[in-house]
Formats: structure tokens, sequence, C-alpha cells
């Protein structure tokens, strides 16, 4: 229970301890101090009505009685001069509003000068409150590297003056971008299944969406990760990867995609057209029974435009063949250059398989089982391989 | 406080200009140069014109080039200060070089 509120606070008291101590050290420290002051005197006296707000306080408290102890240190022994800035603000300080200056630490957080992994880290750590062991099991990596990660991240923020602030209008485009993809490569993290990052990321990106609440890729983002997580449980089955057509749709979280839907309609009446808001179209669409291949095709093909990538094109082929156009699906895919690209090779030999092109077929599937690394991956193309060999009738359709 | 901004652009980019792009580039950092959170601005002499110079067992030794043996070589530098990153990353992105495939480095200086 206490767990869940700290969780659910953490982020909000920090921001405003950075916001006010203008350090992430100083700031993580006094949270730290005021939450085990609660963890004590919570069962005992109660929650306060305002939990946040009394976090936020007994934090600022411990702040500045320990600034004012290193003070009269300093004084005592002719030191180093201790921050004028924090105590100046003290008399001022008000408990019954706190401003939410989350907004200012999530752009701060995922600041484009700081390393990308370093942003991940820091965002998880000061925003969604996951303690530096956990970070360092996501990634699998030892916590004294995560901690390293995270200290040299928090060292460059105050070194170079990366300022405390959302940014200003002509910048924001690009900046909450980084933001989304920040909060994306956290959400796949979790795909590969280890702490769950997934119901982490949707966590931040909700937090996201309620702070900006006018901008169409927040919430595009967001839908996106909802409604992938909510087919988690259908992804696998046992080791083995279950194609979304083979998926055992009780299986998904059905309230979770209507969820989603509605933060995706959101986007869309915002004016949305961006990538994630078509991405979470997709997804959406793909949930649907029976799913509408052409639109989706068309909506990759937008993707495609938008972001170059010949990986989405590769996508948008997979569309055109399940709408019926195998033979245009594998045009689009001959004019690609993805070589190296495990399903590249794979989408081929499935439509050359569905074109009767059986010979070709196994070429493709053979050069897919040479570049795939993970066990459930190598056992689907082999199954794949067994059933070419096995029917002398190409002609089966999915 | 202080951020050091140094250009880093392959050599002879400028020679290669048509003349009146040369002059406007010349004029934007002149511009710059001006602007009053520099602290004082340089162009540099090709790189041909360095030497570097280290000391070993008490001997002073000379070598002709940059330190560096790379395609972009320092050609400038301008000395700001800002309130913070952003606003020198600003002036970053509008320093005429990085048109031109140029690298600016921002960091900043010790305080003193």
């Amino acid at each position: 229970m206490l767990e869940e509120v700290f969780r659910d606070e953490w982020g909000r008291v920090l921001a405003s301890l950075v916001g006010f101590l203008g350090d992430f050290d100083k700031a993580e420290e006094a949270a730290q101090e005021a939450f085990a002051i609660a963890a004590e005197r919570w069962p005992e006296a109660g929650e306060p009505a305002n939990p946040g707000a009394w976090l936020v306080t007994t934090a600022r408290n411990r702040a500045i009685d320990r600034i004012r102890r290193e003070r009269t240190l300093a004084e005592k022994v002719h030191l180093l001069p201790v921050p004028e800035a924090a105590m100046d603000v003290m008399d001022e300080f008000d408990d019954s509003v706190i401003k939410d200056e989350r907004l200012e630490l999530i752009f701060t957080c995922c600041h484009p000068a700081l390393p990308l992994e370093g942003q991940v880290a820091l965002t998880l750590r000061a925003l969604g409150g996951l303690e530096t062991a956990e970070i360092a099991r996501a990634f699998l990596v030892s916590e004294e590297t995560m901690k390293r990660r995270l200290s040299r991240v928090k060292a460059k923020i105050k070194a170079t003056g990366i300022p405390f602030a959302v940014p200003a209008a002509h910048l924001l485009p690009d900046r909450l971008d980084a933001v989304l993809a920040v909060l994306y490569l956290i959400y796949n993290e979790g795909y590969s299944g280890r702490v769950d990052l997934g119901a982490e990321a949707i966590r931040l990106g909700r937090v996201l969406a309620a702070l900006m609440p006018d901008e169409p890729e927040a919430h595009g983002l967001l839908a996106l990760m909802m409604i992938h997580h909510a087919r988690r449980r259908a992804r696998f089955s046992g080791e083995d990867l279950v194609l979304l057509e083979d998926q055992d749709r009780s299986l998904w979280d059905h309230a979770q995609i209507a969820a989603g839907r509605s933060v995706l309609d959101r986007a869309v009446a915002l004016g949305g057209r961006g990538a994630y808001v078509i991405q979470a179209a997709i997804a959406s669409l793909q949930t649907a029974e029976p799913i509408d291949w052409p639109q989706v095709a068309e909506l990759y093909r937008r993707l495609a435009e938008l972001t170059g990538s010949a990986v989405v094109e590769l996508n948008h082929a997979v569309a055109l063949a399940q709408a019926g156009d195998p033979a245009a699906a594998l045009r689009t895919v001959d004019g690609l250059d993805l070589d190296g690209y495990l399903y590249f090779h794979s989408t081929r030999g499935e439509l050359l398989r569905r074109l009767g092109r059986d010979d070709e077929a196994r070429v493709a599937y053979r050069r897919a089982l040479e570049l795939a690394t993970s066990t459930p991956e190598r056992r689907f193309l082999t199954r794949r391989l067994e059933q070419l060999s096995a029917s002398p009738d190409p002609t089966t359709a999915p | 406080m202080q951020y050091a901004m140094m250009f880093y652009a392959e050599p002879g980019y400028a020679e290669a200009l048509p003349e009146a792009e040369r002059e406007a580039v010349l004029a934007e950092f002149a511009a710059l140069a001006d602007d009053a959170r520099c602290v004082t601005a340089a162009q540099l002499q090709p790189a041909e014109t360095a030497t570097c110079v280290r000391v070993a067992g008490g001997r002073t030794l000379m070598t002709d080039g940059p330190f560096a043996d790379t395609k972009e070589v320092l050609g400038g530098f301008c000395l700001v200060e800002a309130a913070n990153l952003d606003e020198v990353l600003e002036l970053a992105a509008r320093v005429p070089v990085t048109r031109y495939g140029a690298v600016v480095e921002v960091r900043p200086v010790v305080a003193r």
C-alpha cells in the first residue's frame, strides 16, 4: 500500500525538489529522507490528506536543515561558501500549493546532450522511482555499473548547465521527440520480458500525456504502448513466438485495448498524424476482427513516407500481401536494401511460398535461419522450412 | 556560465564557396563575435600552420601539423556567456559552418 503511494508520488516529489534545490543528488537525498520518515510515521499516525505535499514539505525542510548545518560548519571553519539561493526561497514557501514540475524533470532527464542510455536510466530513476538495482536488472548490468551511469549523467547535467525547464515553443517539437523516443525505448526493452518495463513505460507515458494534454504524439505513443502491451500474454507460447494471426485472442487484455483505443481517439481528435499516432492506429486495426489489411497497408505507406525507413517499407509489403496482393508485396520487398535483416529474408520466404515459388522460398528461409540468433526464432524458421518440404502443393493459403 | 564553442570543419570549405556566399558567412561570423554574449572569438589559420610542442626529458620536441589527424580540424572558437546549455546550443546551431557539414563542440568552461 505505502509502497504504491511512494511509487506514485516519487516523481512529483523529486521534481519539486530538483526545482527547489537545483541539484539531483541533494534532491534525491532529501526525498529519500522524507519517504523514510513517512514509512515510519504514516502507519501509526495515518496517511496525511495530501501525501505529496506532506512529502515535499518534509523533504524541503530536511534539505534546508542540512544546508543550514553545512553553512554553520562552513562559517566555523571558513570553508567553501554554501549557495544562498536555496535559503532565500524558503520563506516564500507555501505548502498548500506544490507546483507539478514533472514536465521540467522529464525534459531534463531526456536532454539530447546526455548519452541515450543515461537518459533512459535517469528517467526510470528520477521520474519512475525505480531503484538503481531494479534498473540494473532490467538492462542486465551490475548495480555498480548502473550507479556509475546514473552519477555520470547527473554530473553532466550539473557541469554543463542543462536547464530544469520545459523547452521554448520553437524547440519543443524536437525535444518532445527525444522524450517520446526514450519512453518507447523503455517500452521495447520490456518486450524481452525482464523487469516489467512495459508497464513502467506506460505509467510514464500516462504521466506525459496528462502533463501535455494537447500533444497528439504523446497520446499516440501511450495508445501504441497500451495496445501492444494488451497482447503480451498471447505473444509467446512457451518459448515460441506466436504471430499476430495465430495468437489466442482470449489471452488479450481487451479492457486495455479499449482503453488504448480511446487514447488513440483523443490523439486523432487533436489532429495527430505523426509516427506514433499512425503506429497506434495500425496496432488498433490489428486487434480488430477481421483485420482491415488494405487500411493497414495504407497506414504503413504513410508511415514509410514519414520515416523513410526500409523496415517500415517491409511491413508495408507484409500488409499488401495480407490484403491479397503478394506479387505487389514481393516487388516492394525486392526493392529494399535489407540484406542483413532477418525479417527481410523471412518475409521474402513467406511471399515466395505464397506465390508457389517454393525453391526460392527455401533459399530465403535458409538465409533467414543463418541470421536468426534466438531459439524461438530459429525454431519458427525451421518449422517453416519443414512445412515447405512436406507440402508439395504450394497453393496453400494462410 | 561560460561555454566554449569550438568549430570543427573540413579544411578549405570556405575557399570552395562562391565569393558572395563566403562573404555572407564571414559577415555571420562577425555578427556572432559582436553578440553581447560573446566574450571572445577567433578564427584560426589553416591546420598546415599548426605546430605541436611536447616536452620529454627536458627537451622540447616540435612536430608539424595539428594534434589529431582527422578530416575535420579546429577552425575557430568562441567563448560565450550564457544562462544555460540550451541557450548555447541554440547559438551553436546558428553558427554558419554548421550548414557546410561542420561540427560545433560545446563545452562548459571551468569556473575560476
